[in-house]
């Protein structure tokens, strides 16, 4: 039980530091090493930690099972969507250069839409497969 | 690593091989850093070591911890790596070695990137700017690799909703 | 300088090779793939070692430094590790469903049940 203690009060302590962290990488990424990818997965170990220590119910309750189904597929219509913007403005597909008036700020805007929508991608899949894996209950063969 | 990947190799019991797996990952983005690939690095850390260590216990918690021993000894698959090796060896050879400035990967298309990266886009981080905006159609198809391999997983350990007892859900 | 400047690829060789014996000599489904996650490593070191020149930096370009490390392998690598860690998933999947369906995840074992039931059959 002294065990579970300690386990408890330092996760509760270090999670908001991780999603603070998986935050900084994923907006910090032009200027030094990280971006979406890195991003996302540090948010969904964050979560994962909480699943680990907490249980399974209560972080399916904080990230309910719809939340992440749906950050799945929205990760993805970002990324096209923002090449479909990129199609409506005048340009080619996924050309950031008439995102913006100037052209280095559409490119800004453009790769910063891109990165938010690798990571949400990114995090709702990890979350979703530790979910499937750590929901399965072991039944003994077939 | 090398210690690190024949103890992978012998171990038995599978919880040690995994946590053998999380160590390697670790030393493999130390040398990443070493290397300069700093993006690699942090990438290769979180998933490597997070992930791919947690997908691997949670399989093992539905899978069952021990190998069997095996039948007869490996003498076919250890002549085959020999093998193996000493081809790649010899192809090695005409590589050009290590860090050579005159070598083509960095002669032809790396330098523009660099010269060009913060006037086009603005974006210091030279591989952020190549993978986000250079290349960014590729990191599309990249997301879409995720979202496959969630929908995947999604679509092999789903159970079914109504399910009577003692029936594999098919 | 000749032989000793192919030292980094000698141990991408050495980690490809016993990922690849792992995953011929185990039967153990599991065991394989993580000898295959062993196996991608060590491609992600066969492209990122030669892109490193000696006396640069990272490729982040900051006033301070004139020499960069090549940053296309890193890209490439980027792009390798995430698509790597979807297969490993996929992989533990259906090892998974298999344990459920034969009851083990030992390849000769599996292959003995099916060779069973076709003999039923």
């Amino acid at each position: 039980m002294k065990g579970l203690l300690i386990l408890r009060i330092v996760s509760k302590l270090l999670i908001p530091y991780i999603l603070v962290f998986a935050l900084y990488v994923q907006f910090h990424g032009d200027f030094g090493p990280g971006g979406g990818f890195q991003a996302g997965v540090i948010a969904a170990a964050a979560i994962m930690l909480y699943g680990l220590i907490f249980g399974l119910p209560s972080a399916r309750r904080m990230v309910p099972d719809a939340v992440v189904e749906t950050m799945v597929g929205l990760g993805v219509l970002i990324y096209a969507g923002v090449g479909v913007v990129g199609l409506l403005l005048g340009g080619n597909y996924l050309d950031y250069f008439v995102l913006h008036r100037d052209p280095v700020a559409g490119q800004l805007r453009g790769i910063f839409w891109v990165e938010v929508g690798v990571a949400v991608t990114v995090s709702g899949v990890m979350l979703k497969i530790f979910y499937m894996f750590a929901g399965r209950r072991r039944r003994e063969d077939a | 690593m090398a210690v690190l990947t024949v103890g992978v190799a012998v171990q038995r019991n599978l919880f040690s091989v995994v946590v053998l797996s999380g160590i390697y990952s670790f030393l493999m983005a130390t040398v990443l850093v070493a290397l300069d690939a700093v993006d690699v690095a942090m990438t290769e850390a979180s998933v490597g070591a997070g992930i791919s260590t947690v997908l691997l216990l949670g399989a093992l918690s539905l899978c069952g911890g021990e190998e069997a021993k095996p039948l007869q000894r490996p003498w076919l698959p250890l002549a085959v790596a020999i093998v193996i090796v000493a081809a790649l060896v010899y192809g090695t050879l005409g590589l050009p070695g290590f860090s050579d400035p005159q070598a083509p990967i960095h002669v032809v298309v790396a330098p523009r990137y660099l010269a060009q990266s913060i006037a086009e886009t603005g974006v210091p981080n030279v591989v952020t700017s190549v993978l986000a905006s250079y290349r960014g159609y590729d990191t599309l198809g990249e997301t879409t690799v995720v979202f496959t391999a969630g929908a995947g997983v999604i679509a092999l350990l789903r159970r079914a909703r109504r399910r009577r007892a003692g029936k594999t859900p098919r | 300088m000749g032989l000793l400047g192919h030292y980094n690829y000698w141990i991408t060789v050495f980690l490809m090779t016993a990922g690849l014996y792992i995953v011929i000599a185990r039967g153990n489904l599991v065991k394989k793939l993580i000898g295959l996650s062993i196996f991608q490593t060590s491609v992600y070191l066969l492209y990122v070692a030669p892109g490193k020149v000696i006396g640069g930096t990272a490729p982040i370009i900051a006033p301070e430094y004139a020499v960069y490390s090549n940053p296309l392998p890193h890209v490439l690598i980027l792009t390798a590790i995430v698509v790597g860690v979807a297969t490993l998933a996929l992989g533990l999947a259906i090892a998974v469903r298999i344990r459920e369906s034969y009851g083990s995840i030992e390849e000769d074992e599996i292959l003995a049940s099916d060779r069973d039931a076709e003999e039923r059959a």
